[in-house]
C-alpha cells in the first residue's frame, strides 16, 4: 500500500484554542491543515469515482444500442448540428482552462485573477447551457423527443429534412427508423444528466465568486477551489466523450 | 460453560464515567445536529432496528400466508407487495447499512486512534438520507406498495404494473447515496487518519473488512442509481431503453441492476466478517490465524465481486458464452470467503474458547454461512442453477448467508461492543438463550426451504401445490421461534441500559484501541493521540498492560 | 518518497500556467482532429479514432488540469481504480451482447 505509515505527529494536549497556532478553518478531528486538505482532496476524488460509475451505466447502454442499431444512430446523429456541438466543446474546454488558471491564481494568492477566472468559467458554462437550450429547442420543434409525439418523418423521408439532406441520408426502413427513438432517449438522458451537473457546478461557481471576492480562497486555504476544479474538469471529461459519441458517429457522405 | 473471560470492575464502587459522548451535550438538537460519529451510530442503530422490525413483520405475513397452499390470507397481488417490501426494506434499509452504519461508524475512528471520521458532516448527511429514504419507503407501503420484487425486473416494473415503482425507486436511490457517503467517509478515514504507528497491517481486521466493503459501496452503488433513473424515465416518458417494442433490451436493466446488487451482497457480508474476526479472536484468546490472508481476502472478495454479477441472470437470456464465463468467475469468488472460514477455524484451534453470547453468534455464523456459501457454489454452477433458480433453493441460500450469516454477525457485534457503546453489560444468561433460540428457529425456518427448492417449489408464489405444505408449515413454525429470538434482544438490551452491570473499559480483555478507552467513550475518543506500538491481536501486549496497571495501582 | 513528503510535494507543487496553455492548445488541436476525422471514411477505424482521441484528451485533462501527474501514488491509484471498474462494467456487459450473436455452441 502506498501510505503504509501514518502521519507522525507529537500527541497534543486537550483541544484548547490558543495552545498551538492553527487556522480557524482547521477542524478539530484533524491533526493539521495538511491532513485536512489531503483528506478533502481524496474525498473529492472518491466522489468523482461515483460519478464515473453513474455515467458508466449510460455509456454501457449507448454502446450496446449503437452496436445493434448503427444505421439509426448514424441518421439520428445527423440531426444534431455539428456547429453547435463543436462550439460547445470549445466553450467547455476553454472553461476547463480558465478553471485551472483559477486554481493557479488561488495557489499564488492572486485574488483579482481568481475572481476573473471564476467569472470567465461561469460565463463559458452559461454559454454552454445556452447553446444546449437552443439545441433542445430545435429537437422539441422537430418532434425528436422520445415519448412526446416522437416523429419518424425525418428518417422515413429524409428529403423533407434539412439536416438529413445536408448529410446525404437515405430513407431508413421502418423498424430501423423506430430505433432512432432509442438514440434520442440516450441523447437526452446523457446530455441531460451532463447538463444537470453543469447547472450544479455553475451554481457553486456563483457562490465561489462571492467568496473569492471576499478573499476566502487567496489566504492559503485553496481546498474548496481545488476540489471544485476537479469536479469541473470531470464534467468537461464527460463531454469530451459525449461529443464524439453523439455528434460524430459518421459525418462522411453516405456512399 | 462456566468459564468466562469477562472481567468487570467491582460493581459496588464502579460508576459509568460522568463525562462521555452520551452526556457531553443534552437536548434533541445536540443529537440531530451532531458530528460525533458515535452519536450518529446510535441514531442509525435506533432507525435500523425500527426498519428491521417492519421488514420482520412483513416476513411474518409471508410465512403466515404460506401456511396453506391456497392464497387465503391475502390476495396474490398483496402477497407480491408484501414480499417486495420485505426485500426492499431488509436489503436496502437494514442489511446494507447494518454493521457499517452502526458498528463501523462507532468503532472505526476508535480502532484507528482518530478523533472522528474524516467528514463528520457528510456522516450526518448520510443518516438523514437514510431516514428520508426510509420514510419514503414507508410512504410507498402506506399508499399501496409495490409488487415487482425487490429486483424491479423490467419490463414488469416499467410497463406492466401500476404500483409505486417510482417512489420505491426514489427511496432506494436516496438510500444509495447514504451508503455511498458512508463508504466514502470510511475510505478517506482509513487512508488518512490512522494514528502514529498504525500501519495497514496493524489495523484490526474489522477495519480491513469495512475498507473492502466501502470500495464496493463507492464504485457499485452509482450503477444501480442510474438503473433506477432509467426505469423512472422509462415509466414516465417511455424513452424505450428497456422496451422491446422500441428496440430496447429489458436485460440491460438486469445487467445494470446486478452490477451493483451482486457487490451489494458483499457489502452486506464483509462488515459482518469483520465482526467475526474480532469476536473469534477475543473468545479464543488468540490472534487471528493468517492475518494477512484474511486482510487480503477481504479486498479480493471486493474486487472479484465485480466480475460475477450475471450469475443472477443465467436463465434470463444472456448468451451461453456469458453464462460460461460468469459461472467460472463465480467459482473464483468463493475462494477468498472460504479462506476466511478456514482461517477463523484455525484461530479456534488450540485457543482458550469461551462461550459468551458474541461467541455463540459467531459459531452460528461459521456454520450457517458455510452452508449458505456452499449452496452459493451449487448455484454458481450454471448446470444446476438452471434447475434451482427462481425456486426456494435460492431463497434458502440467500437467507442462510444473510440471516444465518450477516444478521448473526450483526448481533454478535452488537453484543460484543454493547459494553463499549453504553458502559453496561447485557444480561448473559438470557442473551445466550436468545442466541440459541435464534439458531434453532433459523434452521427450522430455512432448512426446509432448501428441500422445497429442490422439489421444485417456485419462489414469489402465494400458492403452491399441496404436497409442499408440510415443509412450509415447518418453515413457518421456525419463523415464529426466530421471531422470539429476535425480540428478546430488544427487550433485554433496553433493560440493560438502566440495570446492566457496569462494564468498565475492557470487560472482554480484548486487544484493540477501542478497549483502551473508557466505556462509553469521550466525545473526542482520546485525550491524547494514541501511538500504536504493537501488532493487532497482541494478547501478550495486553498482559503487559494489565501487569503495569496492577503494579501501579498498589 | 515517503508518504508525508509525497503529500506535501503534491500539495505545494504549483503547476505553471505555461503547462495549462500547452494542454489547452493540445485540446483544441485534438478537437479539430476528431471533427475532421469524422468526415473521412475509415470504416472500422472511425469509432476507434474517435474514442482514442477522446481518451487522449481525457488523459491530458486528468494529468495536468486535475494535477494527477503531480499527485500522490494514492490519487493515481484511485483514478486507475475508477477507470478499471468503468471498463469492467462496459466490457463485460458488452461481451454478453456481442456473444449473443454467436448463437448456440
Amino acid at each position: 500500500m502506498s501510505d503504509s505509515t501514518a502521519i507522525a505527529h507529537s500527541p497534543h494536549d486537550a483541544p484548547e484554542h490558543g495552545h498551538e497556532e492553527h487556522p480557524a478553518y482547521l477542524r478539530h478531528h484533524f491533526e493539521n491543515v495538511e491532513q485536512q486538505a489531503d483528506a478533502a482532496g481524496f474525498a473529492m476524488w472518491l466522489f468523482l469515482l461515483t460519478e464515473v460509475m453513474f455515467f458508466g451505466g449510460l455509456f454501457t447502454a449507448y454502446l450496446i444500442y449503437r452496436n445493434w442499431y448503427y444505421p439509426a444512430f448514424v441518421a439520428a446523429s445527423h440531426q444534431l448540428d455539428i456547429f453547435w456541438g463543436t462550439l460547445n466543446t470549445l466553450l467547455l474546454i476553454s472553461s476547463s482552462f480558465t478553471m485551472a488558471m483559477g486554481v493557479w491564481c488561488a495557489e499564488t494568492r492572486k485574488k483579482q485573477g481568481l475572481v476573473l477566472c471564476l467569472v470567465l468559467t461561469f460565463i463559458l458554462g452559461i454559454g454552454f447551457l445556452g447553446i444546449k437550450t437552443i439545441e433542445y429547442k430545435e429537437k422539441i420543434e422537430k418532434h425528436h423527443v422520445p415519448g412526446f409525439h416522437y416523429s419518424l418523418n425525418s428518417f422515413l423521408n429524409p428529403d423533407t429534412d434539412e439536416a438529413a439532406v445536408k448529410a446525404g441520408d437515405k430513407p431508413l426502413p421502418l423498424d430501423m427508423a423506430r430505433h432512432t427513438e432509442v438514440y434520442f432517449s440516450l441523447y437526452f438522458a446523457m446530455t441531460g444528466m451532463h447538463a444537470l451537473h453543469m447547472i450544479i457546478g455553475i451554481a457553486i461557481l456563483g457562490f465561489m465568486i462571492f467568496r473569492a471576492q471576499a478573499g476566502a480562497y487567496t489566504a492559503g486555504h485553496v481546498t474548496f477551489v481545488e476540489n471544485f476544479g476537479l469536479y469541473w474538469h470531470f464534467v468537461d471529461i464527460v463531454w469530451i466523450f459525449l461529443f464524439p459519441l453523439l455528434y460524430l458517429i459518421s459525418r462522411h457522405a453516405n456512399t | 460453560m462456566s468459564a468466562t473471560i469477562v472481567s468487570l470492575p467491582d460493581q459496588s464502587t464502579a460508576r459509568i464515567p460522568k463525562v462521555n459522548f452520551l452526556t457531553k451535550e443534552n437536548g434533541l438538537l445536540s443529537w440531530l445536529l451532531t458530528g460525533d460519529h458515535k452519536r450518529i451510530a446510535v441514531l442509525y442503530l435506533i432507525s435500523l432496528t425500527f426498519f428491521f422490525f417492519i421488514g420482520g413483520a412483513l416476513a411474518g405475513l409471508i410465512r403466515l400466508e404460506l401456511l396453506t397452499p391456497q392464497t387465503d390470507l391475502m390476495a396474490t397481488d398483496t402477497y407480491n407487495k408484501v414480499f417486495t417490501m420485505h426485500g426492499v426494506i431488509m436489503v436496502f434499509f437494514f442489511l446494507v447499512p447494518s454493521v457499517p452504519a452502526t458498528l463501523g461508524n462507532f468503532l472505526i475512528p476508535l480502532m484507528l486512534g482518530a478523533k472522528d471520521l474524516a467528514l463528520p458532516k457528510v456522516n450526518l448527511l448520510s443518516w438523514y438520507l437514510y431516514v428520508a429514504g426510509g420514510i419514503l419507503a414507508i410512504y410507498t407501503m402506506a399508499t399501496g406498495g409495490v409488487d415487482t420484487g425487490w429486483t424491479f425486473t423490467t419490463p414488469l416494473s416499467t410497463h406492466y404494473v401500476n404500483t409505486n415503482v417510482l417512489t420505491t425507486g426514489l427511496a432506494v436511490f436516496i438510500a444509495g447515496f447514504s451508503s455511498i457517503f458512508t463508504g466514502l467517509n470510511f475510505i478517506v478515514t482509513i487512508h488518512k487518519m490512522r494514528c502514529p504507528g498504525m500501519t495497514w497491517f496493524r489495523m484490526p481486521l474489522f477495519v480491513w473488512a469495512h475498507y473492502a466493503a466501502s470500495i464496493l459501496m463507492v464504485l457499485g452503488t452509482p450503477v444501480v442509481a442510474i438503473a433506477i433513473v432509467l426505469v423512472a424515465l422509462e415509466r414516465t416518458i417511455g424513452i424505450g431503453v428497456f422496451d422491446p417494442t422500441k428496440g430496447g433490451d429489458p436485460l440491460l436493466f438486469q445487467h445494470l441492476f446486478w452490477f451493483y446488487s451482486h457487490p451489494a451482497v458483499y457489502i452486506m457480508i464483509l462488515p459482518g466478517m469483520g465482526v467475526i474476526s474480532e469476536t473469534i479472536s477475543t473468545f479464543s484468546r488468540k490472534r487471528v490465524f493468517g492475518y494477512t490472508a484474511v486482510a487480503f481476502s477481504s479486498v479480493a472478495i471486493a474486487v472479484f465481486g465485480f466480475f460475477v454479477w450475471a450469475h443472477h441472470m443465467f436463465i434470463m437470456g444472456i448468451s451461453n458464452y456469458a453464462v460460461l464465463v460468469f459461472s467460472l468467475l463465480t467459482m473464483l469468488v468463493a475462494v477468498p470467503s472460504a479462506i476466511k472460514i478456514f482461517n477463523w477455524t484455525f484461530t479456534l484451534y488450540k485457543g482458550s474458547i469461551t462461550f459468551e453470547t458474541p461467541m455463540l453468534y459467531t459459531f452460528g455464523f461459521m456454520g450457517l454461512f458455510t452452508i449458505g456459501g456452499l449452496t452459493g457454489v451449487f448455484l454458481g454452477t450454471s448446470g444446476t442453477d438452471i434447475h434451482l433458480t427462481e425456486t426456494y433453493f435460492i431463497v434458502a441460500h440467500f437467507h442462510f448467508v444473510m440471516v444465518g450469516g450477516m444478521l448473526m454477525a450483526f448481533l454478535a457485534g452488537i453484543h460484543f461492543w454493547w459494553p463499549k457503546m453504553t458502559g453496561r453489560m447485557y444480561p448473559e444468561k438470557i442473551s445466550q438463550l436468545a442466541a440459541v433460540v435464534t439458531f434453532i428457529g433459523f434452521n427450522f425456518t430455512f432448512f426446509p426451504q432448501f428441500i422445497l427448492g429442490t422439489l421444485g417449489m417456485p419462489r414469489r408464489y402465494a400458492s403452491y401445490p399441496p404436497e409442499f405444505q408440510v415443509l412450509n408449515v415447518f418453515s413457518t413454525a421456525g419463523a415464529t421461534i426466530l421471531g422470539v429470538g429476535y425480540l428478546l434482544p430488544i427487550l433485554y438490551l433496553t433493560w440493560s441500559l438502566k440495570y446492566g452491570e457496569i462494564a468498565g473499559n475492557n470487560p472482554w480483555q480484548a486487544t484493540g484501541l477501542e478497549w483502551q478507552t473508557q466505556s462509553p467513550p469521550l466525545t473526542e475518543n482520546f485525550l491524547v493521540t494514541p501511538i500504536m506500538d504493537h501488532e493487532a491481536y497482541d494478547y501478550e501486549w495486553l498482559e503487559n498492560q494489565k501487569e503495569k496497571e496492577v503494579a501501579s495501582v498498589g | 518518497m515517503t508518504d508525508q513528503k509525497e503529500m506535501e510535494e503534491s500539495q505545494h507543487h504549483v503547476v505553471s500556467p505555461v503547462i495549462y496553455l500547452i494542454v489547452f492548445g493540445a485540446l483544441l488541436v485534438f478537437t479539430a482532429l476528431t471533427v475532421g476525422a469524422s468526415y473521412v471514411e475509415m470504416g472500422i477505424f472511425n469509432p476507434i479514432a474517435a474514442i482514442l482521441i477522446a481518451c487522449i484528451k481525457a488523459v491530458i485533462v486528468v494529468l495536468f488540469f486535475m494535477h494527477v501527474k503531480y499527485s500522490s501514488k494514492l490519487t493515481k491509484l484511485t483514478v486507475i481504480a475508477g477507470i478499471f471498474t468503468f471498463v469492467t462494467l462496459i466490457s463485460m456487459t458488452l461481451a454478453d451482447y456481442i456473444s449473443r450473436a454467436w448463437g448456440r455452441w
